[in-house]
């Protein structure tokens, strides 16, 4: 079971090296949502669930769509087209499935050993997360949804179409 | 594994995939991976905090965890419309192209 852990490490930081040397965006985001996965299941290991589902609906859920929808919308030509042809191409996509392929086969390892606990560390449920995210934490929840709001707001004044006479931006 | 050989070694993952986000921010030129190489910067340092508070047994790494995934939305939404802005100002997504102020 320590096996495990030293695998997920190193899967994490292939991918992360990947991702920092590639010259396509949108192979750089399919090595980061590999690395995404990967630290997800070391919080897994490290007994916590609720942050590894969290890591997953969110930061390889929510974020990386941001990601791929800025880089749809700046369209960049021609040369898209060209990367659409070479993404099918086997070079590209057989290296994060193999390290993807290397995580589901940790995941199914841990998940099929032993019934319970595998790790002997201690699990820190949902309940006590909640529980001290609404209690001693709940200035920070209020903090945090402010937060949102103004980058809500700023996302919506950065974005919108430029005005003829150069009142907006 | 003893707890504390896991607290010690998801502490240098964390560094070491730290290490490679500020790399990438200080190679890279273009403004869309500088992004992604602060996201892997702020996933690091989340992992620091679950390592350490999954070696006490306590929630409270688990809930900085979260304040930092919602600090990271805020980031990536605002830094995004702003590569979409400059994107449409210098049509590049050189950092370089906007290294000077205006007035």
């Amino acid at each position: 079971m320590n096996i495990t852990f030293y695998l997920t490490a190193v899967v994490a930081v292939i991918s992360t090296f990947m991702v920092i040397t590639r010259r396509n965006a949108v192979h750089a985001l399919l090595y980061l949502v590999v690395s995404l996965l990967s630290v997800a299941l070391i919080f897994l290991i490290l007994g916590a669930p609720f942050i590894a589902a969290l890591e997953v609906i969110i930061y390889a859920g929510a974020i990386m769509v941001l990601f791929v929808f800025v880089i749809m919308m700046l369209n960049l030509g021609p040369q898209s087209v060209a990367q659409e042809g070479q993404l099918l191409s086997p070079g590209i996509w057989v290296g994060p499935v193999i390290l993807t392929a290397l995580l589901s086969g940790e995941l199914l390892y841990v998940l099929l050993r032993t019934p319970g606990r595998v790790f002997n560390i201690t699990t820190v449920s949902p309940k006590l997360v909640g529980m001290a995210l609404m209690g001693p934490y709940v200035l920070g929840v209020e903090l945090a949804s402010m937060l949102l709001l103004a980058g809500l707001v700023g996302a919506y004044h950065l974005g919108r179409k430029d005005r003829s006479d150069g009142g907006a931006s | 594994m003893m707890p504390q050989a896991l607290l010690e070694h998801g502490f240098l993952l964390a560094g070491a995939l730290f290490a490679l986000g500020l790399i990438g921010v200080m190679v890279r030129r273009n403004i869309l991976f500088i992004l992604l190489s602060i996201e892997i910067m702020l996933n690091a340092s989340g992992l620091a905090f679950v390592a350490a508070g999954a070696r006490w047994g306590q929630p409270d790494g688990q809930v900085m965890f979260i304040f930092i995934l919602a600090m990271a939305a805020a980031e990536v939404s605002v830094g995004l419309a702003l590569v979409i802005r400059l994107y449409h100002v210098f049509k590049s997504l050189d950092a370089d192209c906007a290294s000077r102020m205006k007035g």
